[in-house]
């Protein structure tokens, strides 16, 4: 055995652009950190040039805790497996026909293709009714008949998706047993499995990109096991899930489509870990990037998580999964001047390529990166994605030519227009995703991290009237660091549907079982727990309604009369409404059971060893803030001491991102490396 | 006062966050499913003297686009009138007589003064689908009514709310008067609700900028939304364009109804000129004026979704010759059908003509039927009685891009569907399918997209079935060469006996016994452009995919295929589009 204080945790995330590593001795706090571009065509090349640009002695690391697109990325560039569906007679088109919809609300045109094609969609005689009682028992030949001609068909998955299966799963039962006499893989998903909820479509497509992702998934895995334990890595590894915990590589394809969305939720996790220790635990996350914003909210360091995520039209996908809601706006946004003479900002983007102008890739339509540029809040040379040098005299043209002149705008005013307007946009976006979930902005601080989100933080906050941004050490590897703080954790969902008159032991019931469920799921992982948390709530509703209402429920063995009034509470905060007279309706009992690891001490985020006794600055430069230039100091900031104050306007910059403070905004450096801002009051 | 344009954008986007988050609350808290599920529900600010719209939430339901405009203003000038109260803070007046610029009797106004340093600032209004409002049949589209008293409780614009406190009078008088009342003060409260919400907003917007600020900002968006639009037309080639749409019988009278329309574009402005257009009819398939309007804008706006909604981007708009016909119903002409379908048949005349002047941006007709099946009757299971309904979607029509999508919601709407299971929870009903319509789409370069069939059967108890359907007697019209989606159809199949509406596509109160059975097929959408110039490619597909039959491929679109899975015969295929063209 190796020596034991030489054991290393790593969390790898791999991006979009970059493959992120944090390694963390736990024994002496010591941190490494890498940053590698990423490699999308096998991901699992970043993750190891990664390892090898931190150092990373293989057989000395416990534990790799890994982030991946690769579900995610197979989800929106459509790159299936060949999947076949087996399913109720009458009922193939349930995934193509979707729910009647269109995809916005004005225009009668758009596109659809189904996850799984109309000849690869069987039907095999059988039928359960909504009460889980068998109409028309299943035939066991057409469905080996059925799995055979898929099989022909090239598929190298398969779903069993029945209608009402949620409520009796009998006849998914036994066809999964019929097929896997003949299937060759372990590619079944069966509808029920991972959705236990009515809704045909939602549940059959939340299927189906399982089985479409699985294989995908799975070959992707064990390339990347396979290189690690060439290397000499013999620990477990593990794969974050949307929900914000994680599952070991060797179970990790069987549920695949809960890995979906596990990049972003990672990030959100590691800002519930920071709030928490950092003692501000009601955060609003902004993660801002190239062209999209991902935006959560979290409530006493939990993140707020939902069953009902949406990932592109008509592309349901229902399990528990941190609630992370994208914004149209990043720095690649692309700013016009529309048809009514008014400015708009995006959300058209650039993208990565050709991107903003300053990328200087061939980007000719001006973004909002370049206005930060023109504005001094940006260095072209600290921009990480830069191929050649731009003169700013051009950019400074474009924004004169193609905005300035029909506002009446020199390049300068164009360019402040495109950041004022693109942080209206992003204000109004962020309110309405805490409004629609319950919360009033101005209660909560904002996380900012991404690699533009601490540009516009302070703009942004000011707009929402929120007091505090809280920035951590290193906002560019907010990903990897989720990966190394994430805790086990394990979602549960039934539906009760009772109203809380004759509620009785139920909800205490389902409590327990789900508890006790979480707990086992846990125990069975060998990773050490510190703690393990419980947290239940309640999804309720008025008798007639159809939305729901989320209450948090501290006490499972919670009676009757102070269920009632805990929702009563919570609808009157969200609407302003109190009823009388209407049963109030249990509608679903949710439990996270959480696994908490030992506390990472992330004080060596920033090496100790480069900061200095006294805040000193680094250069002066012209920064345009509210029509005006000011002469504003730029601090490096591993070079700022822990506890270091800072009022604006300033500019501290570091490898992987830039803080901005406007005039008045106070900066606040506290003992883990944070900065926290106190937002002056919008003039 | 000028305002720089970045101010102006900004309160633009201000304006309509506030009403989005009226739609959202609306949504959120509401109890009818109709609003909470089917967002059948729309909130706006309204101008204090003319009621013109200036702004919409992005999610309202696209027909109440133009009618709440029209609804405010009616309520202004009562009030100047001195027939209605005039308002003070805090006030909510209700209102949804159909005739005083509204739709349907279903759907319910609440408008509400905003005042500002004791001065009328704005109306905020807002507009719900209530699931019923007495009259005739459960949830009041009766397909049999002959005249406004038998399809519900008809209220003039009265104060519901008085300085914030619900008059507990007008309440019990409207719930006296309606169905399933017991749940209805939720969707009171949620309605208010919405435009507290939007009150709230306003005011810290109004604190940030300014109430002259503000107030000069809405003249110059509206000013600058006319200019935008009237740069869209100005692309319009000047011409004459005609359409003509029709709507299978008003219900009563077994007879077509005719929407004839006449386009003209003359430099920056449309007029829309309907003379020639049947009369009022005898049935519910009359429209009100402001439906009509609404309906000509909401077509427009699907042409030209980028212009902001408010009322100056209805100014370049002209419409005419309304005058005695259907289109401009008055009391006492029941009108239960003009939201959900002559709407839509006005818009299909819109598309019809307006595909001519801009072919590139047009499609042709969608399904344009919201194919509701109204199924009401008793559960001897459950021991109570209980009102079904299920609403479908259709095929789109085929556009210059792409194919039209399958099972699209209704043009005037954005509502999704309910799922089977829901559906079977809830109902004693058992559906044998739930499939896309093979061969439903129209022929086209660019097919139309495929409608739904569906078939249920009655598992319990009695129970009767009405219709309130179209399109059966002509299908979606398809463009510039392509050919007509599949037509409505409605088939009950009752002890072993055949039965079809003898409107084709509404009926009233059909029995039915456990057993029994219903076989609905929506339309597809029309075909855009000639069908024997579609990619064969495309067409082996479709045949690969059962969406058409060999014989559709040779027959529609000149395709000939050999082998299984079926490819291009290209000698056959070049010999059949030789012949055919």
């Amino acid at each position: 055995m190796d020596d034991v204080q030489s054991r290393h945790v790593v969390g790898v995330d791999v991006g979009g652009t970059f493959t992120d590593l944090v390694q963390l001795d736990p024994k002496t706090g010591a941190i490494r950190l890498s940053k590698v571009a990423s490699t999308l065509d096998n991901q699992a090349y970043g993750v190891l040039a990664a390892l090898d640009a931190a150092d990373c002695r293989l057989p000395q690391v416990d534990l790799i805790v890994h982030g991946t697109t690769t579900t995610t990325n197979a989800v929106l560039e459509r790159n299936f497996s060949r999947t076949g569906l087996i399913t109720t007679r009458g009922f193939r088109d349930v995934l193509e026909l979707g729910r009647r919809t269109r995809p916005q609300p004005y225009g009668m045109t758009g596109e659809f293709t189904p996850v799984i094609p109309r000849d690869l969609r069987l039907e095999v005689p059988e039928r359960m009714d909504a009460r889980g009682e068998v109409v028309l028992p299943l035939d066991h030949a057409a469905v080996a008949a059925a799995g055979t001609a898929l099989i022909a068909s090239g598929c190298e998955s398969v779903v069993i998706h029945f209608l009402h299966a949620y409520a009796n799963p009998t006849h998914e039962l036994e066809a999964a047993e019929v097929l896997r006499g003949l299937w060759p893989n372990d590619h079944i998903t069966l509808g029920h499995a991972l959705l236990s909820e009515s809704r045909e479509f939602e549940r059959g497509v939340t299927a189906a990109v399982n089985a479409a992702v699985q294989p995908v998934l799975d070959r992707y895995i064990s390339r990347l096991t396979g290189a690690l334990s060439q290397k000499g890595y013999a620990g477990d590894l593990l794969v974050m899930n949307g929900n914000g915990g994680m599952v070991s590589s060797r179970h990790v394809a069987s549920e695949a489509a809960k890995t979906v969305m596990s990049g972003p939720a990672s990030g959100v996790m590691a800002a519930a870990y920071t709030g928490r220790l950092a003692g501000t635990p009601d955060l609003i996350t902004y993660d801002m990037g190239g062209t999209s914003t991902d935006v959560a909210l979290i409530r006493g360091a939990e993140p707020s998580v939902s069953n009902e995520i949406e990932i592109e039209y008509a592309m349901p996908i229902h399990v528990p999964m941190v609630d992370v809601r994208t914004v149209g706006a990043g720095g690649g946004s692309i700013a016009r001047i529309d048809a009514a003479g008014l400015l708009r900002v995006g959300p058209e983007s650039a993208g990565s390529d050709p991107g903003p102008i300053c990328y200087g890739r061939g980007g000719t339509a001006p973004t909002l990166s370049d206005a930060n540029l023109l504005l001094g809040r940006l260095d072209a040379a600290g921009l990480s994605a830069v191929e050649g040098g731009v003169p700013i005299e051009q950019i400074a043209r474009v924004f004169e030519d193609q905005l300035g002149a029909p506002m009446g705008l020199d390049a300068t005013g164009a360019a402040a227009a495109v950041v004022r307007m693109a942080n209206t946009v992003m204000a109004g976006a962020i309110r309405m995703v805490s409004v629609s979930l319950g919360a009033d902005p101005r209660d909560y601080a904002l996380f900012a991290f991404g690699g533009a989100g601490p540009l516009h933080a302070a703009a942004l906050a000011r707009e929402l009237s929120i007091p505090r941004v809280l920035v951590p050490a290193r906002p560019g590897i907010t990903n990897a660091l989720g990966c190394v703080v994430a805790d086990l954790r394990h979602d549960f969902v039934r539906t009760v549907n009772r109203a809380i008159p004759v509620l009785g032991k139920a909800l205490s019931q389902v409590f327990a079982e789900q508890a006790a469920e979480g707990d086992r799921l846990i125990g069975d992982q060998a990773i050490d727990v510190t703690e393990l948390r419980r947290l239940h709530s309640v999804d309720m509703q008025y008798a007639g309604q159809t939305h729901l209402v989320r209450v948090d429920v501290p006490d499972p063995n919670v009676d009757a009369k102070e269920l009632l009034s805990r929702f009563e509470a919570a609808y009157f905060a969200r609407f302003r409404i109190a009823l009388e007279g209407i049963p109030a309706i249990v509608v679903n009992a949710n439990t996270s059971v959480v696994g908490a690891r030992k506390p990472v001490d992330l004080t060596a985020l920033i090496a100790p060893e480069g900061r200095q006794a006294v805040v000193s600055e680094l250069s002066r430069k012209q920064v345009f803030f509210d029509g005006a230039w000011y002469d504003t100091p730029v601090y490096w900031r591993d070079h700022l001491p822990l506890e270091a104050h800072i009022t604006g306007p300033a500019i501290i910059t570091q490898m992987d991102t830039t803080i901005l403070l406007g005039p008045d905004d106070k900066a606040k450096g506290d003992h883990m490396g944070n900065i926290m801002l106190q937002i002056a009051p919008s003039t | 006062m000028t305002l720089d344009p970045i101010t102006l954008s900004v309160i633009r986007a201000g304006l309509e966050q506030a009403c989005d988050e009226m739609d959202l609350t609306f949504s959120r808290a509401a109890f009818s499913p109709v609003i909470s599920e089917a967002n059948d529900r729309s909130d706006g600010i309204y101008d204090p003297v003319d009621g013109a719209l200036i702004a919409q939430g992005s999610g309202g339901l696209p027909v109440f686009v133009g009618t709440m405009q029209y609804s405010t203003r009616v309520l202004i000038e009562m009030i100047e009138a001195g027939t209605v109260a005039a308002p003070r803070p805090g006030d909510v007046y209700i209102v949804n007589d159909p005739y005083l610029g509204g739709t349907h009797l279903m759907d319910v106004r609440f408008a509400r003064p905003y005042f500002r340093k004791g001065a009328l600032f704005c109306w905020l209004s807002n507009t719900g689908h209530w699931p019923d409002t007495g009259g005739a049949v459960p949830g009041g589209f009766s397909a049999s009514a002959t005249c406004a008293e038998q399809e519900g409780l008809r209220l003039p614009p009265v104060r519901l709310f008085k300085e914030g406190v619900m008059d507990a009078e007008i309440y019990a008088i409207i719930c006296s008067n309606i169905r399933v009342a017991d749940q209805r003060i939720g969707d009171v409260k949620a309605q208010a609700a919405a435009l507290e919400a939007g009150a709230a907003r306003l005011d810290a917007l109004l604190d940030r900028y300014g109430d002259d600020v503000v107030q000069e900002a809405i003249a110059a968006l509206r000013r600058r939304a006319a200019d935008q639009m009237r740069a869209c037309v100005a692309d319009i080639p000047d011409g004459v364009y005609r359409g003509t749409a029709w709507i299978d019988s008003d219900g009563v009278v077994d007879t077509p109804l005719a929407i004839r329309l006449k386009v003209t574009c003359a430099v920056t402005t449309l007029s829309f000129d309907f003379t020639g257009s049947n009369a009022p009819c005898a049935g519910p398939m009359n429209s009100v004026r402001a439906t009509t309007l609404s309906s000509v804008y909401l077509a427009m706006r699907h042409i030209f979704p980028d212009v902001p909604m408010s009322a100056g981007a209805f100014e370049p708009f002209e419409v005419i010759g309304l005058e005695g016909t259907f289109l401009d119903a008055t009391y006492p002409r029941p009108v239960s059908g003009c939201a959900a379908e002559v709407s839509q048949r006005i818009a299909e005349a819109v598309f019809a003509a307006m595909v001519q002047a801009l072919p590139d941006v047009v499609t042709a007709a969608p399904a344009g039927t919201s194919g509701n099946l109204a199924l009401g009757g008793h559960d001897p299971a459950r021991g109570r009685d209980f009102v079904m309904y299920q609403l479908s979607g259709g095929g789109y029509g085929g556009n210059a891009r792409h194919d039209g999508l399958s099972n699209g919601c209704s043009t005037i709407g954005i509502s999704k569907a309910p799922p089977v299971e829901i559906m079977e929870q809830a109902f004693p009903v058992l559906y044998h399918s739930y499939a896309l319509r093979e061969g439903s789409g129209g022929a086209g370069a660019q097919r139309g997209g495929f409608g739904l069939e569906y078939e249920l059967e009655l598992r319990r108890g009695t129970a009767q079935a009405s219709f309130v359907m179209d399109h059966g007697r002509v299908g979606p019209q398809g463009a510039l060469g392509g050919a007509d989606g599949a037509v409505n159809e409605v088939v009950v199949r009752r002890d072993g006996k055949t039965h079809v509406p003898p409107h084709l596509s509404k009926e009233q109160d059909v029995p039915l016994r456990a057993g029994d059975r219903i076989h609905v097929r929506t339309p597809g959408g029309g075909g855009y452009g000639d069908p024997l110039t579609r990619d064969p490619e495309l067409v082996a597909e479709d045949v690969r995919l059962q969406r058409y039959s060999r014989n559709e491929a040779e027959a529609l679109f000149g395709v000939g295929l050999t082998g299984s899975p079926p490819v291009v015969d290209l000698v056959r295929t070049a010999e059949l589009r030789r012949r055919d063209g």
